[in-house]
């Protein structure tokens, strides 16, 4: 799954031993403290269970690396979701890093962590200085609300949730360890920190170690005079933009950094930093919404920046660059953590406000002939969005691809828990009729009708603003040649296996005895649960009437006929013209029946099916949260034998074993609170996910039952024209 | 199980429409009569058998009163038909076709099928199918009385048939007429009877005739019997699923009802708006299917009885005419044999004279049926079209209104 890909993908960005550390360091600012970990560490080790903040990670990525040049998407998702990973493993393996657990949980959790990956430098610092000891202990146990009480200032709502972030309160805890003054002191301390290892291990370069003495002295005394006097926003920024520097540097530290400077800043480590910056940027501008087109020159003055500042040993320019930075990190973690689900929903609101994308599936093709024909179809798009890269354009996609859309966009979104519209089904009969070449109705029907379906799914997607965000859909839309998805044979299979997964997670779901915390999600699946139900039942009655309005039609045709023969047999000559002129009324009749049947079939059946399947996939998040609880519980459950066992070895005395499970305890308390948070963050997308689907359900429904509506007005207004003028017919009779 | 009909105060289900209860309005155009007229008041069905209260009033001297009242059952009519058929004297006429028998069969199973499902379906669900299929027995009922009704009334319209002693006694005896359903035998006699008679038809019907009117009359009939058979079976199908489709729309009504009751958020509203129009609709478009049934198919039906008792008085014309003919053949024998001439004779004579009664009044029976004919298919198409106009109206009236409210919402 996600942690293969991703483990087979990492080996590229490493050229030699020394150097991935900075590569990687440079990769993304989520990546340093990978990579940092890596150079110790097996890299392999990194994939293990963290498929999901990776995953995560990776597709969050996507969509900003997009807009930025080829290589360095590919630099920015790819490794991105590694380098995640990675740092876990580490830090769970190395007695020193547990203390960074807790923010790297944060980290992972957050799309948005790319930008906190600087405080990662923190943390990787600190073991490597510091063999972790009591304070890292305390980081630990009481990760973000110390940090919490102990800021006294929460004057401004950023700063606020800055601290409240893993990521930063751990840079906080240790200085609060170290010094005795709370507040100032502890934004003193966690730069000391970063910049004294750094030089400790490169003291051997002088100017780098000029580099960070200058730092050291200016984030020292002013910011903390800053910090004490204002807000601890400066502060802040002071502390945290050393920190995003020395993501740069110390990859350096350990390499010639002077004499290779175009070296050190391969293409990775020139984006990784820019990456961090420019999403800095926007953030400061647009508070975690992701601008796409404004990357691109951030990211060129960031790696101007760098590739000036770090051979020059520019301590001014340093400076310089630094406030704009750490200004950024701060911003940047407010946004992941927190405002992120705020900045969807403005997301939202500003997509469905001036929605400008229309899509529309148009000549149906059949192409080749006998089995391995197939239907391609015209996919249009007009939009004004500026993600695209024109106004209008077209490309020609079969089945199958649609379903491979599907396929990418369910493996990456229903994980964490959004309603991913679902393609309709194979009709293995419908195609079968298609790719005969019989040429009649019925055929004909199918393909519009799945042309109309094809549409519709469609238009769901783009509609979703998570999920038009998704490179995969922009690629589905935009891109010429699409490379085939993946054998429909195999596709159907996997439906089969999907089968499958539902039933054993039903029986899971049996076994599972979750005690909601929450009535809402209570509430709502049962009533997603009923109107399934009801829908269902709807359909089939709605399909009924279809049949039956269909056999009515055929009855009225047969009927007509036999009327105009009795009429031709009739010897009255009045009569015999009444009952022909009541044929041709049967006739006409017949047509509306039928077209009436094609429009409860189109305007209502669809729907329904549409909505049928779509509560599949509402069901399927609900499904994808309790899981998550689940596995949080696991974790828990786990936590707590470790706990145990601890216990028990104390008590047995044998301390060579009380490390080794003082170890596991770390490790799963860093589990369980990523899992809890895991949890949370998956219940938060659900619950929008849910409100969202309602809101598109009512809009949905309203606008096909009042067209369904309007075709029932229709043909009642031509039966009364087709009867008025019969009647004087009828009356004519003698 | 019992319903009781009272045709006067009936509130039933609103399947026959109110303003054509009268069943003499329905198929035939019959003169009214001061003298004799009969109708049925009531209506009593039991477990297996439906009893009639045929009410008359006369002025007729040959009835003790002027108005009485007997009870009668589905036998006695086919008894007092049969009668009709049998009669020699009446050969020349068109009998008035025979009601069919009640058949409550169909429903009265729809009914204990609903209550073996009872547990399957929701209260709601059960009352409404239950109301339904009572609705749909007591159309059924209704029908049958109608049917029974028209034909007293056609023979109490027929200048000879209401004279008929046999009738007298269907009216005014007012104990059982003991008449049994035909036994096994009998039953087998009355099916080689028609077969031979239909075998001899076809040998009667390839005899040319020597009045084009009759010739006319003969080929006009086959024809037009068979096509009023299909245009009748047609009709029914057609019907039939437009009631479907009508049961179809009241389901969809109701679950619509279901969604929007357990549903949250507003599109409950919408959906209990779009229920409560359904619930209305379909009413119509179930009425619609009724009127079609009431003046369309029945009407089909009952011409298409109606013609095979003309074609049965061109079928015993026909026999009487070649019994004429043979009778004249026999002469001829005799009289160049010079034997039995006397014999012959008078054989030819009565041959004659019954051919010529015979044609005589089914000249008349014939055109009479045409006239009735033309006025009925008049007056059942007018209101044909007149209720399909008033239902569509009605209908579309229905959905304007919803959709305004709805699109108001929005």
């Amino acid at each position: 799954m996600k942690m293969a890909t991703s483990s087979e993908r990492s080996p590229p960005p490493f050229p030699e031993d020394l150097e991935p550390e900075p590569d990687e360091v440079g990769d993304q600012d989520s990546d340093d403290g990978e990579d940092i970990f890596l150079g110790a560490d097996n890299p392999l080790e990194i994939k293990m269970d963290h498929s999901l903040p990776a995953s995560d990670i990776a597709s969050s990525t996507k969509p900003l690396s997009e807009a930025s040049s080829a290589p360095v998407m590919d630099i920015l998702s790819e490794p991105a979701s590694e380098a995640f990973s990675a740092p876990m493993m580490n830090l769970l393996m190395e007695p020193a890093s547990e203390t960074s657990s807790a923010p790297m949980v944060d980290l992972l959790m957050e799309p948005a962590s790319e930008t906190s990956s600087a405080p990662m430098m923190n943390l990787f610092m600190e073991p490597a200085s510091e063999a972790s000891s009591g304070p890292m202990v305390d980081l630990l146990m009481d990760p973000a609300s110390d940090d919490l009480k102990e800021p006294p200032k929460p004057d401004i709502n950023p700063l606020a949730d800055i601290i409240n972030d893993a990521p930063l309160s751990e840079v906080k805890t240790p200085v609060a360890a170290m010094t005795q003054e709370p507040p100032s002191d502890l934004f003193d301390d966690e730069p000391s920190e970063l910049f004294a290892e750094p030089r400790q291990s490169n003291t051997a370069k002088q100017q780098q170690t000029s580099i960070f003495d200058e730092p050291d002295e200016d984030l020292f005394s002013e910011p903390l005079g800053e910090a004490l006097k204002k807000p601890q926003n400066d502060v802040f920024k002071e502390a945290l933009a050393p920190v995003a520097k020395a993501s740069n540097v110390c990859g350096p530290l350990s390499d010639n950094y002077n004499e290779d400077p175009t070296d050190i800043f391969t293409e990775e480590a020139i984006t990784t930093l820019p990456s961090a910056v420019s999403t800095v940027s926007v953030n400061s501008k647009t508070n975690g919404v992701h601008s796409d087109e404004e990357e691109p020159d951030i990211f060129a003055e960031a790696t101007v920046e760098l590739s000036l500042d770090s051979p020059r040993n520019d301590r001014k320019k340093k400076e310089a660059a630094k406030p704009s930075a750490s200004a950024s990190a701060p911003s940047v973690s407010a946004s992941a953590s927190k405002p992120q689900p705020k900045t969807l929903e403005e997301l939202d609101e500003e997509i469905e406000d001036k929605f400008e994308l229309n899509i529309s599936i148009t000549n149906p093709e059949k192409v080749g002939d006998g089995m391995n024909a197939y239907m391609a179809y015209k996919v249009s798009t007009q939009t004004t969005l500026p993600m695209f890269r024109s106004k209008t354009f077209t490309v020609r996609r079969r089945f199958s691809d649609f379903l491979g859309l599907y396929e990418k966009l369910s493996d990456k979104h229903t994980l964490n828990g959004y309603i991913v519209p679902p393609p309709p089904e194979k009709s293995i009969m419908g195609m079968t009729k298609v790719k005969v070449g019989k040429e009649d109705n019925s055929s004909a029907e199918f393909v519009e009708r799945r042309r109309a379906a094809l549409e519709r799914y469609l238009q769901r997607v783009v509609f979703h603003p998570s999920l038009l965000q998704d490179p995969d859909v922009r690629e589905f839309l935009e891109r010429d040649d699409m490379p085939r998805a993946h054998n429909t044979q195999a596709l159907s299979g996997a439906g089969f296996l999907k089968m499958i997964n539902r039933a054993t997670d039903s029986l899971s779901k049996m076994t599972i005895k979750m005690n909601e915390s929450d009535v809402w999600f209570e509430e709502k699946l049962q009533e997603v649960e009923a109107e399934d139900q009801q829908l269902r039942k709807l359909h089939i009655m709605v399909d009924s009437l279809v049949g039956h309005r269909k056999e009515l039609s055929v009855n009225t045709g047969g009927f007509a006929k036999s009327v105009a023969m009795l009429g031709s047999s009739e010897d009255n000559t009045a009569l015999s013209r009444a009952l022909s002129q009541l044929a041709e009324v049967e006739d006409k009749m017949e047509q509306l029946h039928q077209e009436q049947a094609a429009s409860d079939s189109f305007c209502f059946a669809e729907l329904l099916a549409d909505y049928i399947r779509l509560l599949g996939s509402v069901r399927a998040s609900f499904d994808q949260r309790m899981k998550t609880w689940q596995r949080w519980q696991d974790a828990q459950n786990m936590l707590q034998k470790k706990r145990e066992t601890e216990a028990k070895l104390l008590w047995a005395n044998k301390p060579d074993k009380l490390q080794q499970a003082k170890d596991d305890i770390t490790e799963w308390e860093a589990k369980v609170t990523q899992y809890e948070r895991d949890f949370d963050r998956v219940s938060a997308t659900v619950r929008k996910e849910v409100l969202r689907f309602e809101k598109e359900k009512a809009r949905d429904f309203k606008k096909q039952i009042i067209k369904y509506l309007e075709s029932l007005l229709q043909s009642q207004q031509q039966l009364i024209k087709y009867w008025e003028a019969f009647l004087p017919e009828a009356k004519a009779i003698a | 199980m019992h319903v009781v009909l009272c045709q006067g105060l009936d509130d039933g289900p609103d399947f026959l429409s109110e303003e054509d209860r009268g069943p003499r309005a329905v198929n035939v155009d019959l003169q009214t009569d001061a003298t004799l007229q009969v109708d049925i008041s009531d209506a009593l069905s039991e477990r297996d058998k439906v009893k009639f209260t045929v009410h008359t009033k006369s002025t007729l001297p040959n009835f003790k009163q002027n108005e009485f009242s007997v009870v009668r059952q589905h036998e006695e009519f086919i008894w007092l038909h049969d009668s009709f058929v049998e009669n020699e004297e009446y050969a020349g006429y068109i009998i008035p076709p025979a009601p069919p028998r009640p058949d409550f069969d169909a429903s009265r199973e729809k009914l204990q099928k609903l209550g073996e499902g009872e547990g399957s379906m929701t209260k709601e669900e059960f009352t409404k199918m239950k109301q339904e299929l009572e609705a749909e027995y007591l159309a059924i009922f209704k029908k049958t009385v109608a049917m029974h009704e028209v034909f007293l009334c056609r023979v109490a319209a027929h200048p000879v048939l209401r004279k008929d002693l046999n009738f007298h006694v269907f009216l005014e005896y007012n104990q059982d007429l003991s008449v049994r359903g035909k036994n096994k035998r009998e039953k087998m006699e009355d099916f080689f009877k028609n077969v031979v008679k239909s075998a001899d038809g076809v040998l009667v019907a390839g005899v040319k005739d020597v009045d084009d009117f009759f010739e006319h009359e003969k080929t006009f009939l086959l024809e037009y019997h068979n096509r009023v058979k299909d245009a009748s079976a047609k009709s029914d199908r057609m019907i039939r699923s437009h009631k479907s489709a009508a049961d179809d729309i009241n389901r969809i009504a109701s679950t619509l009802y279901t969604l929007g009751t357990q549903d949250s958020t507003d599109v409950c509203k919408f959906f209990l708006k779009v229920s409560e129009l359904f619930e209305k609709t379909r009413k119509i478009e179930a009425r619609v299917a009724a009127d079609e049934d009431l003046k369309l198919a029945d009407l089909l039906k009952y011409y298409l009885r109606e013609s095979q008792a003309a074609k049965d008085l061109l079928y015993r014309r026909g026999r009487a005419l070649v019994d004429y003919e043979n009778a004249n053949k026999a002469l001829d024998r005799a009289r160049a044999k010079n034997k039995d001439v006397l014999q012959a004779e008078t054989s030819q004579q009565v041959c004659c004279q019954k051919f010529e009664k015979i044609s005589e009044s089914a000249k008349q029976e014939l055109i009479d049926f045409k006239t009735r004919r033309v006025a009925a298919f008049r007056k059942n198409l007018v209101e044909l079209a007149e209720l399909e106009l008033k239902h569509a109206k009605g209908n579309l009236q229905l959905l304007q209104s919803c959709l305004g409210v709805l699109k108001g919402d929005t």
